[in-house]
């Protein structure tokens, strides 16, 4: 079945790709969801530099996200940082249960419309699978392989940089992935707040009553997270390769 | 060479090792005895200070541990545990590589060392160096352990139960090598088992704990015969130590002059060996004979008999 997974794959990519390209090509397929003649493709802006401001939104988010949960995780499961673990586990928890749109809604007040608050809201909603999988990971480590390396003579920064990363590293990358995938998703509310985003084109769907609008962007949206998914695995597989912790 | 000076660890209320002195001949085999919970892995983890002791210290060729920082001090000494604790993301050379990358060897010194300790532990070179250490046997990663516990060339190897996850056979395989190792290289080893025939296979010095107290420390046949308190007899087992005793002296070293017209025997073979050999033949000599052929005299049963009895 592999194959057929693989077919799949490129034909989802194809589809992407030739819808951004050339949309009025599709304009017969969603014509049916429009009414009293509306556009049955989304005209308002560049659906491709639409996609590209969503997916490097995305990025930018998940990229803060790794950093600051990656470091946290490495803080509260080093000796000294272990009593930090309740408090980081319960802000990190917070960023995940808290509605992204209330995070938008608190923060505009205080940094204004536009990329920033959505942002902060991916931000924070990005950091409980990579902070997880981090604690894990760096948790699975087995203790004779600690033992060892201690035992060997490695500075604590030497044991982490060569060991215990090398080795959480699969559950980490896999924290990432989760993480980026699920605020391809989530980004779409940016539009509501003025960042540069798919949302847009939901949103326009949403306001003019046309259905068709609404399907495109999360169509366009639902493909970008699934490629986005199978790209980061097949980088995984990659770097875990390189690195023989697969 | 290692003097360990009443040396005590608390944790909390909680002594794990009380107050132990003793002293550690360079060159020679130390095995730390006891039952879990004696306190001699901590012990042994004190002489590299991956245990800070609470009080007392340890001088290493007069040198006072505590004058180092810990990590550096670790990278003089081998160490090697149970279970074996290779970087599973490492092949075999890297894993040996370790502490000699640590101390910044140069390259092609390193790539030398590991050839050559690959060499002595029966590690074809070509075959083994890049393999990962599950692509190993148990006893293939047991060596590799000890090798890379080796490979700085440490004047003092610390080893923990290294044989503890080995099943019988391949374990007195890896006992007979660690003894031709430690003659090689003249490596002082402190070893901690509580198998006791592990300890009087390879100890020249067997030290006996219990909660946190040396009982004993002295040559295994003074064990046998003038045991300082119940508990090392109970240790060493009463019922056998007749038997025991004679473990300890080669054919070689009890030989006397003569021919003898029984089976023949390797000098390196235990006096419980020679008896086992004459009584299994029913012959009242055996025929000693040295490792290129030559003979080396006999052992007769009654020398036997006389040296398995009591004082």
């Amino acid at each position: 079945m592999p194959r057929l997974a693989t077919l799949l794959r490129i034909a989802a990519g194809a589809l992407l790709l030739t819808f951004l390209a050339v949309p009025q090509r599709f304009a017969p397929l969603f014509a049916p969801f429009t009414e009293y003649g509306a556009p049955p493709i989304y005209d308002q802006g560049s659906l491709p530099l639409l996609a590209l401001a969503h997916l490097g939104t995305v990025f930018l988010a998940a990229a803060a996200s790794t950093v600051v949960a990656v470091g946290l995780g490495i803080l509260v499961t080093r000796a000294s940082g272990a009593e930090f673990l309740p408090l980081s586990r319960t802000l990190v928890n917070v960023g995940q249960t808290f509605p992204p749109v209330a995070v938008l809604a608190v923060a505009v007040p205080l940094v204004g419309f536009g990329e920033t608050p959505t942002l902060i809201a991916l931000f924070a909603y990005g950091l409980l699978p990579v902070f997880e999988n981090t604690i894990s990971g760096l948790q699975a480590c087995p203790p004779a392989v600690l033992e060892a390396a201690d035992g060997m003579g490695m500075s604590p920064r030497q044991r982490l940089l060569t060991v215990e990363l090398p080795l959480a590293m699969p559950l980490i990358l896999e924290g990432i992935r989760l993480s980026l995938v699920i605020n391809v998703g989530t980004a779409t509310i940016g539009s509501t707040v003025a960042a540069k985003g798919l949302g847009e084109v939901i949103i326009a769907g949403l306001l003019s009553n046309n259905t068709a609008f609404i399907l495109q962007g999360g169509l366009v949206t639902g493909l970008m997270a699934m490629l986005l998914y199978e790209a980061m695995a097949a980088l995984e597989r990659r770097i875990l390769r390189a690195a023989h912790v697969a | 060479m290692i003097e360990i000076e009443s040396l005590s660890k608390e944790y909390g209320p909680a002594t794990v090792v009380d107050g132990v002195s003793m002293s550690i001949a360079g060159g020679s085999i130390t095995a730390i005895v006891g039952t879990s919970g004696s306190g001699k892995s901590t012990l042994l983890r004190m002489i590299n200070r991956l245990v800070e002791p609470s009080r007392g210290r340890v001088l290493i060729e007069g040198r006072d541990t505590a004058t180092r920082p810990g990590h550096l001090l670790r990278r003089e000494i081998g160490y090697a545990i149970q279970g074996h604790g290779l970087f599973p993301h490492r092949t075999v050379a890297e894993n040996i590589a370790t502490v000699p990358r640590l101390l910044g060897w140069q390259a092609a010194r390193i790539r030398s060392r590991v050839a050559e300790l690959l060499g002595i532990f029966q590690l074809e070179p070509g075959e083994y160096a890049a393999k990962f250490p599950h692509q190993l046997s148990g006893g293939q990663q047991q060596r590799v352990g000890v090798a890379r516990a080796l490979a700085a060339e440490p004047r003092v190897l610390l080893m923990d139960e290294p044989f503890g996850a080995l099943d019988p056979i391949i374990r007195g395989q890896a006992q007979d090598d660690l003894r031709g190792i430690q003659r090689r290289f003249g490596t002082t080893v402190v070893l901690v088992t509580h198998d006791m025939d592990e300890a009087f296979r390879l100890g020249d010095r067997v030290a006996v704990m219990t909660q946190g107290r040396l009982l004993q420390y002295d040559r295994p046949a003074m064990l046998l015969t003038h045991p300082a308190d119940p508990f090392v007899s109970r240790l060493t087992g009463t019922s056998d130590r007749a038997l025991k005793l004679l473990s300890l002296t080669t054919a070689g070293d009890a030989a006397e002059p003569g021919a003898g017209e029984g089976p023949v025997v390797p000098a390196s073979a235990s006096l419980r060996d020679v008896l086992a050999a004459l009584l299994w033949s029913g012959a009242a000599a055996a025929a000693v004979q040295r490792p290129d052929g030559s003979p080396a005299g006999r052992v007769t049963l009654a020398a036997i008999l006389a040296r398995g009895r009591a004082g």
